[in-house]
This record gives structure tokens, C-alpha cells and sequence, in this order.
């Protein structure tokens, strides 16, 4: 997604242009595929920072305005609600901030005026900046706010929807995530996250552009602290004045011909999930469950961290994509578990192992899914599942990590001064975010630097 | 080229870039990022749209002469009449 919308603004700017994707569909970690007739979307639960049409300065219309789209290129449905689970709480947001507001007041009232101060501190705050040095969330959010539990609450969908760090996260990130969940809000094509890849696609295509599906690189080749070209794995070179890399930071590293940097694995990510998709006979709405993604946690205190087990049961993220809104002429609804999972231990097993594994966890899934519909095991048409393993297989991602490193590159740059970050490792979040990234980048580094 | 032209010039360009904005009274001489709502990406589609419509090339240390239209007319007239007599 990075790669597409850098690839747009420079080949609309008349630059030649041409991506290489080493998978035969777009997206990397967004995507989607069919399987036994039915489409089944990978990633994207919603699209993050929604905001009314009269709202010009957020990331959206931002990133709109940038790649000549429209709102309606996007087909985005806003999200009927969504809420955040701990025992014995609820906290409901909307894309109507008052909603959260409202219900910190009941029921965390001693927070009130403090969550507000916090609030007023995040709205300002420049959290695109690309020289933002690290803070803990955890601390500041300790600064303003009284109860433990709510702190808790407010990280667990940022947490889930970003967090490439365990158990913190970046304040500047942490600001970001805040926005773009709570303070704008979630929305959604009807078709899924197709729909906006295959607008970029067109789009950069419609410009010039070149596209190369099933190209996987070989290696970066360098001369002197400069890249020249990609030797791709077919054998075939390409030339290049410059490259940009959404493969992340130690992938891109390592496909470079010059002497490897020291070998570093502190800040290699590791955050990985678990997703069982399951297909109702009918949309859950009319099962009774109307929220469009909860965030659950079992306990007071949520523990974001890679597991010891090959999943981590206490927290998770449910999202329902019919669930949103113009989504309720469908018939079949689709109801979507996320849960931490462990990269090492998944990728240990055999194949009949990690065969037995995934068909435990969809027992464990259907079982689950009665906490939000009665009878929801004799609703469930089709199901299916990735792992640590998939995402690893499909984005090159080292440890299947969803959020990448959790050291951010945010000026892109790299070693070589010619060959530039974007998407999950230059820092920018969400969907919305890879696209910001890959624009940034292609505007500072490519379209300015010359 | 006259002073109505690069005006008209720099509105299409921003009608392009930003085709939400509301030009039907844009004040010549306050910074246009401040009338509407423009940050820096914006501006930089400015000088790019220069460049791709009309080759016209703006080194990035004089982006603050674009800063109003009356600062497009001053700055890039002269471009334009370069432009026009090669």
C-alpha cells in the first residue's frame, strides 16, 4: 500500500516508475482472496481516521487530496460502534468522539476532568514530525490519568491496531493511534480492502506506472554507498536512480550486496496474531451482536506481548465487517477473531502438526464465539485461518511480525543514500498511515530532492 | 505574462490539487495557507504542477515566495516570460 501510493505521486510527476511485488496480489499484509467462492479479506479490519467530508486537514482528506482520489474512490461505510471489553466494563466509541467521552464519565467519573486534560494535550500534539524522539505512552498516559484500568482500556484497541513495541508503546504513536481511533474513527469499503487496492492500482497504472506481480528481489545492488539496481529473483537487473522499500528495515538490509551492518536483533519485531474468519449464515446483527470491532481483555491489567504458547487467549480483537454501515443487504456475515500469537512456535511445527494446531484453535474459535452470539457454532457456514507462519509466508516479514520493527526509521533513510524506507518501519500506522508513508517519503526524498 | 494570468494560473493549480477548497474569494495578498487551509504537502503540489504544466522550476529555497498569490505573480512572471521567449 506504501509502495502504491509513493508509486502514484511519482509516476503522476512523470518519473518512470516501476513497483515489483513479490506476491501475485497487492496489498502485503492488506489483502484478500477467495476461497470455495467466497472473498475473504486479510489484515484490514477497518480503515482507521475516518472524518466528515468538511474535516480538510486530517490524514484522509490529506492523503485524498495527494493521490487525486476521492472519498467515494474509497467507498468508505462508517462503523455502526465499537467497543472496548474488560470484566465487569464496557467502553463504547464511535466516530462521534462524545460517545467515549460520555462513557468515561460513568464510568470512570473520578478520570473525567483528567482524561479531558489528556485529551486537550494529544490534540496538538505533532505526531507526524519525523525527528519525534521516544517517550513511554504508558508513563504519560500515568501522568494524567488516576485509574490503572483505564490506562489499560485506552491502550488495548491503540495497542492492537499498531504497536510494533510490547507491553508500551511510543508516545508519538500512541498520539497517533488515539486520533485516528478515537478522535476521527473507523470505516470501511463495502468490498473490502480490494476496493482500495484496486483503486491504487488504477490509479498508478492510469499515470504510467509499472507493475511487476510475482518479482520477488534477489538483492540490492550497491557501489559506493549507492544503490544502482535490483537484481530480482528471476535473474533479470533493473536499474534505478532510487529505490524505495515497504519490505521493512533488516528485510531491505539484508538483500544489499555491501558489508552487512553488525548484526542486530533487539529491534527485529515481533508482534504477531492469529485470525480465525468465520462465515455466519446471517449478518451477527440480526444474532444480536451490533458492534462493528470489540477490543476484549480477561483481566484488569492486558499484557501486549508476544506469547509463550502459540496463542494468547486473554485479549483479543472481534471485528464484524457487516457491521458497518450501506454493509446490511448482505446475507452471510463474517465474524473475525484476532488473537497474539507466537511466531517461534507455530513455525516449529510439522506440517501435521501446525495442521492440528489450526483445527484445535478452530474449536477453540467456535466455542469463543458463543460469549457474543448463542449458537454461534451451528451459524458458522465456512471458517478459515492465518497464523504467524502465513503472514511470515506472504509479507517476507521476519517472525510474521504484523507492525514490523518496533524501532521506527521515521526519515526513511537508510545507509546507502539513494534507498529509502516506507510503510510499517518508517513509523507511520494503520492503513492510512502506509499510504501517508509512502507518500512522505516519495515526496521528501524523491520529488523535493531534486 | 500578466499579473492575472499567474493568479489564474496558481487558482486552476490549486483547484487541482485541492478540489474542495473554496477559491471564489482568495485574497491576494494573504498567505494562501492560512485562507485555505494548505500545509506543506500541498504546497509542494504547487511547485510540482509548475514544473509539470508549464516546466517551470522552483529550487526549494524559494517555496516562501509562493507564499501568496501577489508573491506567485512577482516570483514567477518572469519565469513564465522565460519560459514563453525560449
Amino acid at each position: 500500500m506504501s509502495g502504491l501510493a509513493a508509486g502514484i505521486r511519482l509516476a503522476y510527476y512523470e518519473r518512470r516508475v516501476c513497483i515489483v511485488e513479490k506476491h501475485y496480489a497487492f496489498g502485503g499484509l492488506n489483502s484478500y482472496y477467495t476461497l470455495d467462492g467466497r472473498q475473504f479479506d486479510v489484515g484490514l479490519h477497518a480503515v482507521t481516521n475516518y472524518v466528515p467530508s468538511n474535516n480538510r486537514s486530517a490524514p484522509l482528506p490529506k492523503l485524498l487530496r495527494q493521490l487525486r482520489l476521492t472519498r467515494e474512490d474509497f467507498g468508505l461505510c462508517e462503523q455502526s460502534f465499537s467497543e472496548i471489553r474488560f470484566p465487569g466494563r464496557r467502553l463504547r466509541f464511535s466516530n462521534d468522539f462524545s460517545l467515549l467521552e460520555q462513557e468515561i464519565a460513568q464510568q470512570f467519573p473520578r478520570d473525567v476532568d483528567n482524561f479531558q486534560r489528556l485529551v486537550a494535550h494529544i490534540r496538538p500534539f505533532d505526531d507526524v514530525r519525523l525527528d519525534a524522539t521516544y517517550q513511554s505512552a504508558r508513563k504519560i498516559l500515568g501522568e494524567y490519568l488516576t485509574d490503572p484500568r483505564l490506562i489499560e482500556m485506552l491502550l488495548c484497541p491503540l495497542m492492537y491496531y499498531g504497536s510494533a513495541e510490547e507491553r508500551d508503546m511510543d508516545f508519538t504513536q500512541f498520539v497517533t493511534m488515539f486520533k485516528s481511533i478515537f478522535l476521527e474513527g473507523f470505516a470501511r469499503p463495502r468490498e473490502g480492502v480490494r476496493r482500495i487496492i484496486t483503486t491504487l492500482v488504477k490509479k498508478f497504472r492510469a499515470h504510467g506506472g509499472k507493475l511487476m506481480m510475482s518479482c520477488g528481489v534477489e538483492r540490492i545492488e550497491t557501489s559506493g554507498g549507492h544503490v544502482t539496481g535490483v537484481v530480482l529473483e528471476s535473474g533479470d537487473a533493473l536499474e534505478a536512480d532510487v529505490v524505495l522499500s515497504s519490505a521493512g528495515y533488516h528485510e531491505t538490509m539484508s538483500l544489499c550486496d555491501d558489508a552487512p551492518e553488525a548484526k542486530r536483533t533487539d529491534d527485529v519485531g515481533r508482534i504477531s496474531f492469529v485470525e480465525t474468519i468465520g462465515v455466519l449464515d446471517q449478518p451477527p446483527s440480526t444474532l444480536g451482536h451490533a458492534a462493528a470491532i470489540v477490543f476484549f481483555n480477561d483481566s484488569d491489567v492486558f499484557e501486549y506481548a508476544v506469547p509463550h504458547e502459540l496463542v494468547d487467549l486473554r485479549s483479543g480483537v472481534v471485528c464484524c465487517p457487516s457491521n458497518f454501515e450501506r454493509h446490511d443487504d448482505m446475507r452471510e456475515g463474517p465474524f473475525r477473531v484476532t488473537w497474539l500469537a507466537g511466531y517461534d512456535q507455530w513455525s516449529q511445527l510439522d506440517d501435521s502438526a501446525y495442521a492440528a494446531a489450526k483445527a484445535d484453535y478452530r474449536e477453540v474459535f467456535l466455542r469463543f464465539g458463543d460469549q457474543y452470539i448463542p449458537g454461534f457454532a451451528n451459524h458458522i457456514i465456512a471458517t478459515d485461518m492465518f497464523t504467524p507462519k502465513t503472514i511470515r509466508r506472504y509479507t517476507g516479514h521476519l517472525n510474521g511480525a504484523v507492525y514490523g520493527s518496533p524501532y521506527k526509521r521515521r526519515d526513511g533513510r537508510t545507509r546507502l543514500s539513494n534507498l529509502f524506507l516506507c510503510g510499517t518501519d518508517q513509523g507511520y500506522l494503520g492503513i492510512i498511515g502506509a499510504m501517508l508513508s509512502g507518500i512522505t517519503m516519495a515526496n521528501n526524498h524523491i520529488l523535493m530532492g531534486d | 505574462m500578466g499579473d492575472h494570468s499567474v493568479k489564474d494560473i496558481i487558482l486552476e493549480i490549486i483547484a487541482t490539487i485541492a478540489p474542495d477548497a473554496d477559491l471564489s474569494d482568495v485574497k491576494s495578498d494573504v498567505r494562501l495557507r492560512d485562507q485555505l487551509d494548505m500545509d506543506s504537502m500541498d504546497f509542494l503540489d504547487i511547485v510540482m504542477e509548475l514544473r509539470k504544466r508549464y516546466k517551470i522550476e522552483v529550487p526549494k529555497e524559494d517555496y516562501p515566495s509562493l507564499a501568496t498569490l501577489d508573491g506567485c505573480v512577482s516570483y514567477l512572471a518572469p519565469k513564465f516570460d522565460a519560459v514563453a521567449t525560449t
